[in-house]
């Protein structure tokens, strides 16, 4: 092999990825797209009957609504706490950044049914918190804490919480300390350095990590059937649920369908501002 | 002066509080599963008002645990080992390739990371009711190596990209054929990259349900859908048992992959 044709011939070492990929994901993704289409009065016309008729139910609509409100709570609640613990991993001493890399990455290797299942021994009737407030005299009978849109919130945050806190921390790493002392030294306080240099400075982690947590919040399937129980039915659930128990598949489709194009263009919204952001941090 | 002080001490005391509400977060739910395993009541009760390893004794007579979490092992150890395989060539044109199409089949292959593994469970089920194949244990495979390509194609990327280009460079212009390149200046340089992908791999597909929940047949049942039944219905006290045990081999297994591949760097 001479080294003039190697990057010419290079492209066939990824067919076999590709070939695979247009077989177990394209032609799926196309099968899926086919069947949302169909008409719902008659299965052999293209028609976009199944999409009108999950914008006129409340139902679905309601259902796209929240898992997106869902999903914006999350990554709000994940940068509140993940973005004060990179900043800590920032000023941290070698040892202590080994110690805090394995408290996030920990959570982040073990199963999201186990840790889920952490959350229903938190959270349930017997669970730790009832139990501390019945014993502190604090309630009378034991909250539903389970089955809550707060509990799934707070459940997610802390399943996403090391995919907001690993792009912050490769962010605070390539931060210059010198900014942050110029601000000091020109009489700046600890809050306006804070919100005028450090934050702008590392808001393309921010918005990496924002895109992580969100895009896998809006679709944990586990942890919001598990956590918010059969009453909080988000866009993963109704999936399976016309899929499964209602058997019907066209409308299934169009619920992914509708799912899918939602998390594509948050993403590539996320991807721009990101873009944006790089510019305006280097700038 | 005082006053500035305490607007700065303030600043200090609310992120070291967040912080450290960050780390009780993440720890927190760990610990809770450990101590929940050693329960001594035939519910889950916290904090247990006994402690035993009955919930673990409980586990060598569940068949359909047992027979689960083989099958867990099976699918996600072959979807795996096809994931490498399919993977680590196109990390190779990848790595280096500037072209257009690079970077459009780069995305690609990455997509499954951040679209509903729900919609694309249903989507393969349609694809193979369309062709009339029937759901097995094979299907099931197919549908877990989508999950596992794009976790060992980023860290074998990452590593490929540390790959000094003139290592391959002074190979081939000493006369080494391409495939003894490969073997001798590549695979050194990014086994670490690949292992530590092809573990994160194998723990997803080990874990993941939303696929599964489509693909697998009747009776084909994997570990974390056993487990997500037994949550739905009555919180049995074998799900602390399997919890506790899958946090504590998951700790052995990160430590031991952090010793010889060093993960924690490779997921950075």
């Amino acid at each position: 092999m001479t080294t003039a044709a190697a990057p010419a011939r290079e492209w066939q070492l990824s067919l076999p990825l590709a070939l695979y990929f247009a077989a177990f994901f394209a032609a799926p993704l196309a099968i899926m797209l086919a069947i949302s289409l169909t008409s719902e009065t008659d299965r052999s016309f293209v028609g976009l009957s199944y999409y009108f008729k999950f914008f006129a139910d409340s139902l679905s609509r309601g259902s796209l609504a929240e898992t997106l409100w869902l999903g914006a709570k999350t990554t709000m609640l994940c940068l509140l706490l993940g973005y004060p613990l990179a900043w800590l991993h920032g000023r941290a001493s070698r040892r202590v950044q080994t110690l805090i890399l394995f408290v996030i990455i920990l959570p982040l290797l073990t199963s999201v049914v186990v840790r889920t299942f952490a959350w229903i021994v938190i959270l349930g009737r017997q669970g730790i918190v009832n139990s501390a407030l019945l014993q502190l005299g604090l309630i009378d009978a034991p909250l539903r804490l389970l089955y809550t849109e707060g509990a799934v919130v707070v459940a997610l945050a802390q399943i996403q919480m090391p995919l907001m806190v690993l792009p912050l921390m490769t962010a605070f790493a390539q931060l210059d300390p010198r900014t942050h002392e110029a601000s000091i030294s020109l009489g700046a306080s600890a809050w306006r350095t804070f919100f005028s240099v450090t934050l702008p400075l590392t808001l393309p982690g921010m918005i990496a990590g924002a895109m992580l947590v969100y895009a896998a919040s809006v679709t944990a399937f586990v942890t919001q059937t598990i956590v918010g129980g059969g009453r909080l039915i988000y866009m993963p659930l109704l999936i399976y649920q016309q899929a499964i128990s209602l058997n019907n598949w066209p409308f299934a489709a169009t619920v992914s369908i509708v799912l899918l194009i939602t998390v594509l263009a948050l993403v590539t919204a996320f991807n721009q501002l990101g873009r944006a952001s790089r510019g305006y941090a280097s700038a | 002066m005082s006053g500035r002080r305490l607007l700065d001490a303030s600043f200090y005391a609310t992120m070291w509080a967040l912080a450290l509400a960050a780390i009780v977060l993440l720890v927190a739910p760990t610990l809770v599963v450990l101590i929940a395993a050693f329960n001594d009541t035939p519910t889950i009760r916290f904090p247990p008002p006994a402690y035993s390893l009955r919930p673990f004794l409980a586990l060598a007579d569940s068949e359909d645990l047992i027979d689960a979490t083989w099958n867990s092992v099976l699918v996600a150890g072959a979807a795996t080992a096809i994931a490498i395989a399919l993977a680590v060539p196109a990390a190779l044109y990848i790595a280096r390739g500037r072209s257009l199409v690079a970077r459009f089949l780069d995305n690609v292959f990455m997509s499954p990371l951040i679209l509903p593994a729900i919609a694309l469970g249903l989507a393969i089920v349609m694809l193979l009711s369309w062709l009339r194949v029937p759901l097995s244990i094979y299907t099931l495979i197919a549908g877990h190596v989508i999950v596992c390509v794009p976790l060992v194609l980023r860290t074998t990327v990452a590593a490929l990209a540390r790959l000094d280009p003139a290592l391959i460079e002074c190979s081939q212009s000493l006369g080494a054929s391409g495939w003894f390149t490969f073997r001798q200046v590549i695979v050194p340089a990014i086994r670490s990259g690949v292992l530590a992908g092809a573990f994160i791999a194998f723990l997803s597909s080990f874990d993941n349900v939303p696929v599964s929940l489509f693909l697998s047949d009747a009776r084909t049942v994997v570990l974390p859908i056993r487990m997500w039944q037994l949550m739905e219905g009555s919180l049995d006290i074998r799900v602390a048992a399997v919890s506790g045990a899958l946090v504590l081999l998951t700790l052995v297994l990160v430590l031991v992959m952090d010793r010889f591949v060093g993960l924690a760097r490779q997921l950075r």
